[in-house]
Formats: C-alpha cells, structure tokens, sequence
C-alpha cells in the first residue's frame, strides 16, 4: 500500500511487541523452563532439572484426566448455551422496537461485571439454606426440599455451568447483533421476493453472513472459558470431591500449594490443547488475507 | 390480520425477551435487595422485598475494616493508566498494520493474537518472580503492565478494523498539501477514530476493573484492587453475604453508567472492527 521498505511500521510496533514480549513471552519461556524442573516451594533445596518427569507424572494423574474430562464440558455446555442464547438475543435486540436502546444496554451488564462477583452472586443464589432458586423451584413446585446445588457432585457442575453461560450471553449478542446489522438490507428484500420464509432466511441469509463473525467470537470465547478461573474458584473452590475442578483451577490450586514445577508442566499441556483450536484458526485467517 | 401480527409480536419479540431480561437481570435485582436487608432477615425464608430497609450493610462497607473505598481507588488509579497505555501502543500498532506492508507484518499480528491463547495460570507464576526482582510487586504499576498486554490483542485487533474502513486516501491528501504523516494522521485520522477509541477505551477499562486473578497475587492489604476485596468477604465461616453484595451494586453502578454512554459506539465498533472480513 505504502512504500514497502521504511522504518516507520518497525518503530510504531514496537511499544506493544516490547511490552508483549517482556509481559507474556519472557514468562512463557521461564514457565516452559519451570515444567522441566523439581520446582517446589516448599523444598526450595530440591530445586533441579528433571527432565520430563513432570509430564509423565501429570499423565498418570487422575485429578489431570479429571480435569481435562470438567474442561470438555465446562466448555462444550459453558460456549455452546452463550451462544445459543447469545444468537437468540442478538436477534431479538436487533427487531425494532421502542426503547431498544435502553434494553440493550441492560442485557450487555453482566459482561461488565467481575468474574468474582459473578461467582458469588451466584453461589448466593445457589445457597442450600437461604438460596433463593430453591425457594423459586419449591414454589414452582418442581423440587419438594432444597437442594444444596453446589455442595453436590451431580448438580455443582451444571450449576457453575448456568453461571458461565449467564456470564457470556452478553458478549455473544453484542457481536452477533454489530454482525447482524452489518448485513445489507437488500439480501432480505431479495429473499422476501423469492418468497423465503423466516427459518430460510435465517438460515440461507443471516448465518453465511454472520459466519465469520460466529467464528471468531466462538474462538475467543472458547479460549476465555476453557483459561477462566474467577468464577469457579469463587464458586465452589472446584469442589465437592473435584468434580467442579477444570485443568485451570485445578493448575490455579496446585500453584497456590507452590508446587510450581508440576503446574507449569500442566499449563504447558492446556496450552498446547488450546494452540490446535486456534492455529488452524489463524492459518485460515492470513490466508483469506492474502487473496 | 391485524390479530396475526400482535400475535407474532408477543411470541417472536416481547415474551422472549422478557424471559431473557429476567433471567438476565434477576441476579442484579437478587444482590440489590440482599443489601438493604437487615442481618436477621437474610438468614431466614426468601423474601423478594425487605421487610425492612437498611442501608447498614453499605455504611459497614465504607466504614467498616473493609475499606472498601480505599479499594475503588486503586481500581480507578488502575484502570485509567492501564486505559491511557493501551490505548496507546494499540493504535500505534494497528496503524502500522493497517497502513504498512513490512516484512514480518503477519508474523507480529500472529504474535499478537496468540497472546490470548497463554493461560493466564501458565503466566502468573513466572510473572510473580520477575516482578518480585524488579520490585514492582505490591505496587499499582505490576497491574498496569500486566492488564496493558492482555488487553492489547483485542484492542488491536478492533483499531486495526477501525482504521483499515478510513481510506487511507484522506491521509495522502493531506500530505499532498503539506502535512507530514503524522501531522496527517492526528488531523485527519484520529478525529474520524475518536468514538472507535473511546469503545475500546471502555473495553481496556472494564477488563482491568475487574480482574481477579492476577490483583490476587500482585496486591497486598494496602493496595488490593475491588475484587481482591470482594474475596476478602469470604471467610472461614461463610460470606459475609450483606457487605458482598453491598460491595457488588456499588462495584457494577461506576461501570454501568460508564458502559451506558460508550455501549452504543462499542457496538458500533465491532461492527467496524469484527464483521468486516
């Protein structure tokens, strides 16, 4: 576009990329390099290279296995209902109708809301004495006596999963209406005079639209929630008997009792699980560029 | 007919939403009238109103050992230089990616992107002893720099949507009457990108007022930023339900109505920055 050699694009770069690298490269490898030691702090004296014993101890670890089993979920159920219910909203907050502004400026909130607050707004309402979606369902008559959510192995889980879904709706709408409104009217003209019904046109018209945006924000989001640990952690701890304990609290928890070594090595491994979701993402996004 | 498409109005638009609204809201409202409740109260049966109504819980906040006032400052002093930084280094970065062709051009944008793929976890144990030594911990500027990096792949990637939709036209004219770029670019340029930076301004804002994890490990008593203290609650006979929620409305009130005025020009901008492909 603009004179290709120049020194220019080199020095207006290079405020961020120091402070990236110095803030989150640097640390990536001093962590890689902690993976491969016995780096406890408890036994500061033992402190020694180990090879890879870290990860083949990680491997044999049932709460590791555990963890990543809590992670598939936590994720598969946690984007899937954001957006779902996210999509649902967009297409609803993008009708016209009055004081459509007000109300999404409201449903956008609970984005703005710290992850901490969120879990224990939620563990308030959850609460097994006093919770108030106990006193909901027992006077809807769905449940006889109330249920102590998250104190329970079967139902903690799906509980903080509610939560998270909560969490991200916002964030989905928010993208898919800026999509949404992005589509030309005329591609819905088009498929009135064509006589499409309002499923086909949702279907035919809106979501090859939207799709790149769909992606990307499901890309994001799955990076966000598979890494989150505010919520969970003030939620339930990843208790009762670990079943709430995804790789990331479970690393989080492991970190707090010091044994550094050991959760480096299993923060390596979620990232290499992350790195196949989004490089493929990232291969296909320079090469639609380059077209 | 007419009967039809009140029908269709109820069932498509106002019914769902409504559910929506409530499900979306309902927490709020739930915080909201835990914290005008006396003590007594919400430790009882569930009731949707107070029976009684008392500020008490947010005079203990501010008065009390909590000191939770102390904590908004350090959130506000945080969040702002974080905001002025990022800002910063961000709309340098994307105008170069968007008006540059340079060799390494898509392995930077690369590095940026993957940024957001660290676990945070993976980093705060490194990132903890590098402060350490270079004595920033404890201190606001530790924060600073850590929030100015995570936000700096997204805000990158709107600003760079941003100014890739202003023709760079506009640009060489101005210096075809004698500007130099940069004069170019604050004349011409950044006028049109003012409500762009000010969205992504309030997205840098609210990421660093509300993060935990790392504040948990950077901050001490005398410096600990709003979720540090909303965690301090929690203890070891249970929360303290009255002070966490009184905490909670006043955390999310100063954002909100932050949100509010920037909100439409976010949604603006993600319209710019995210649907343009």
């Amino acid at each position: 576009m603009i004179k290709k050699h120049s020194k220019w694009p080199y020095l207006l770069v290079a405020p961020a990329v120091l402070i990236v690298v110095c803030v989150v490269f640097i640390p990536v490898i001093n962590a890689i390099s902690m993976s491969l030691q016995h780096y406890d702090l408890r036994m500061p004296k033992q402190i020694a290279y180990i090879g890879l014993d870290n990860y083949k101890e990680v491997l044999k670890d049932r709460q590791f296995w555990l963890g990543i089993r809590n992670t598939a979920l936590w994720v598969l159920f946690g984007v899937g209902f954001q957006f779902l219910l996210g999509f649902a909203l967009a297409l609803l907050l993008n009708q016209h109708f009055k004081g459509r502004g007000v109300i999404r400026a409201v449903s956008l909130i609970p984005w703005v809301t710290p992850g901490v607050l969120i879990g224990l707004m939620w563990r308030w309402m959850y609460d097994g004495n006093y919770g108030v979606i106990n006193d909901i369902l027992m006077r809807l008559k769905i449940i006889d006596a109330p249920i102590a959510f998250l104190a329970q192995i079967k139902s903690a889980l799906p509980s903080v999963i509610v939560t998270i879904v909560w969490q991200g709706i916002p964030f989905f709408a928010l993208m898919i209406l800026a999509g949404l409104q992005g589509i030309p009217l005329e591609m819905y003209e088009a498929a009135d005079i064509d006589g499409a019904s309002g499923i086909k046109k949702l279907f035919f018209v809106t979501i090859p639209s939207i799709k790149n945006t769909i992606f990307i924000t499901l890309l994001l989001r799955i990076i966000w929630v598979a890494n989150s640990v505010d919520v969970i952690f003030n939620m339930t701890g990843g208790g009762p008997a670990y079943s709430t304990q995804t790789l990331s609290v479970y690393i989080f928890n492991k970190a707090h009792s010091l044994n550094l070594g050991y959760s480096s090595a299993m923060a390596v491994i979620l990232c290499l699980i992350l790195a196949c979701i989004a490089v493929p993402y990232m291969i296909m996004k320079f090469r639609h560029e380059e077209k | 007919m007419k009967n039809n498409s009140l029908a269709k109005r109820y069932f498509g638009l106002i019914i769902p939403l409504a559910l929506m609204l409530i499900f979306i809201l309902f927490p709020f409202y739930w915080t909201f009238v835990t914290s005008v409740k006396p003590q007594a109260e919400l430790l009882g049966p569930a009731t949707y109103w107070p029976k009684q109504f008392t500020w008490d819980s947010y005079i203990k906040l501010f008065k009390g050992t909590v000191d939770f006032g102390a904590a908004m400052r350090h959130s506000f002093f945080v969040a702002s230089v974080t905001t002025l930084l990022s800002l910063t280094v961000s709309t340098l970065a994307s105008y170069a990616f968007s008006r540059y062709r340079f060799p390494g051009r898509k392995f930077l944008m690369g590095l940026f992107l993957s940024n957001n793929m660290f676990p945070t976890v993976l980093l705060l144990i490194p990132l903890y002893s590098m402060m350490r030594k270079l004595g920033f911990l404890y201190k606001p500027i530790s924060l600073i720099l850590a929030y100015t990096t995570f936000t700096i792949p997204f805000s990158v990637w709107l600003l760079n949507g941003f100014i890739d939709d202003i023709p760079a036209s506009l640009e060489e004219a101005a210096m075809v009457d004698g500007c130099n770029r940069a004069k170019a670019f604050i004349k011409v340029t950044l006028p049109i990108l003012a409500p762009c930076l000010i969205a992504t301004g309030v997205y840098i804002f609210m990421n660093s007022w509300n993060e935990y994890t790392f504040a948990m490990m950077f901050t001490n008593t005398s410096g600990r930023t709003i979720p540090v203290a909303l965690n301090s609650l929690i203890g070891q006979l249970g929360v303290q339900w009255d002070l966490m929620t009184a905490g909670g409305i006043v955390t999310v009130i100063p954002v909100c109505i932050f949100f509010f005025f920037a909100q439409k020009r976010l949604v603006e901008g993600l319209t710019a920055g995210a649907v343009k492909q």
